[in-house]
């Protein structure tokens, strides 16, 4: 999901090695990490893997944000375990982008010092606990759509990793959908409160999939790699027409006066995001920036001692066994 | 700067689904020493009650064979056809075999 804008990288091998290396792709092989691969595949999927891995983390900021305040205990424990998952889902695609020959700690250097990215949408505000209902439905709702076609991708631990993570991403769009079905069918503050949250993420949830693809240069060499799978608008139709019909069953409504079915194409008519704000908080103006990466970077630094520690540990452990061998 | 050097080591996990079923590899992890890969396995890869037991091991400590050798690794078994039953054609009068 969570990669926009990865820029394909160079690529300046030897032709024939090149070509016989699109065959493979072609036939669907999967490509794995101790294999000859092109530097502009494996630079490539190392950005677009990192920055994946990335917005898991980066995006348990937002709804970490309400763990503590969620209305009853129940919705505590499952806004905690889905928080969970977006860990482990963060460690499936290191692990994955590490078998490409960048460690764990350059790839959390480059995302606190800026040459890594995240997800714009975690860039917002997550305002109040119909914020928690939009992100899973809305949010992870987009990410479902990009990561199932991504199982398919050429190259092997990150294919293996979104299969893992497609399997646990429905719970949480569903409890995100689960939690918009009962503000919606609660008071009138409160449906008015699903309803702000709706008209808050809607935008940004579509920005989700990066820029049209009229504007999107870099989309060519990676579909041919089966690194990305769909174009941006491609996902973003199917998006919008899978969920327009689930706010209709709300009962609520899309903040956007040119929303329509169009009968001729099978599909919606919607609005285009606002694609300067989009580039503004890519650049790092968004809302919330800075604060996440001042939370990535104080768990960072906190951390250390916790992980120098640990290690310290194990190595004098290691050096009491093998004295007493 | 965090000095690389001092990054915990990668372990490769293996988790057993059910009771009969052999370790199969899920995944890999970062942790200090062997106890903690195992705690660590346990949250990152049986959330779900996916595994009855778990088996970490050094990444470094797995010898693997090299993409390169495919060929030749595997082109002796490539010529016995005659290991798979349906080489043999046995009459159906025979009978289940």
């Amino acid at each position: 999901m969570y990669a926009q804008m990865i820029k394909s990288e160079a690529t300046l091998d030897d032709p024939e090695k090149l070509a016989a290396f699109q065959a493979r792709i072609d036939a669907g092989d999967k490509i794995e990490p101790k294999e000859w691969m092109p530097e502009g595949y494996r630079k490539t999927l190392i950005r677009q893997i990192g920055q994946h891995a990335h917005s898991e983390i980066v995006g348990q900021l937002p709804e970490g944000n309400w763990i503590t305040r969620a209305p009853t205990l129940e919705r505590k424990a499952i806004l905690l375990a889905k928080v969970q998952d977006e860990a482990g889902h963060g460690l499936y695609l290191y692990c994955a982008a590490e078998t490409l020959g960048v460690t764990r700690d350059e790839m959390t250097e480059m995302l606190l010092d800026g040459r890594m990215k995240y997800s714009s949408i975690f860039n917002y505000p997550t305002l109040t606990w119909a914020d928690m209902g939009a992100v899973g439905w809305l949010v992870d709702g987009a990410a479902i759509m990009n990561q199932v076609p991504l199982q398919r991708t050429s190259f092997g631990p990150y294919s293996r990793a979104m299969v893992r993570i497609c399997k646990e991403e429905s719970f949480h769009q569903r409890q995100g959908f689960d939690i918009m079905m009962k503000m919606c069918k609660g008071t009138e503050a409160q449906k008015n409160m699903a309803q702000d949250a709706l008209n808050r993420m809607w935008f940004p949830s579509l920005m989700m999939f990066g820029p049209s693809d009229k504007d999107s240069t870099h989309s060519v060499q990676s579909m041919s790699w089966k690194i990305k799978m769909n174009t941006n608008d491609e996902l973003r139709q199917k998006f919008v027409d899978q969920t327009a019909p689930q706010a209709e069953y709300l009962g609520l409504k899309i903040p956007d006066e040119t929303l329509a079915w169009n009968e001729e194409k099978g599909g919606y008519d919607f609005a285009e995001p606002d694609w300067d704000e989009f580039f503004e908080v890519l650049q790092g103006n968004g809302p919330c920036n800075v604060e996440r990466i001042e939370a990535r970077q104080k768990a960072w630094d906190d951390g250390a001692w916790v992980r120098e520690g640990l290690m310290a540990h194990a190595e004098k452990r290691a050096a009491l066994k093998e004295a007493a061998q | 700067m965090s000095d690389l050097k001092k990054e915990w080591p990668l372990w490769e996990v293996f988790i057993r689904g059910q009771h009969g079923m052999s370790h199969r590899h899920v995944g890999s992890l970062h942790a200090s020493d062997e106890e903690m890969a195992i705690l660590n396995a346990r949250d990152v890869y049986t959330r779900r009650n996916e595994g009855v037991s778990i088996w970490v091991v050094e990444a470094k400590h797995i010898g693997a064979s090299s993409p390169d050798q495919k060929g030749p690794l595997y082109e002796p078994s490539n010529s016995k056809v005659y290991r798979h039953p349906t080489f043999f054609d046995i009459p159906d009068d025979v009978g289940a075999m």
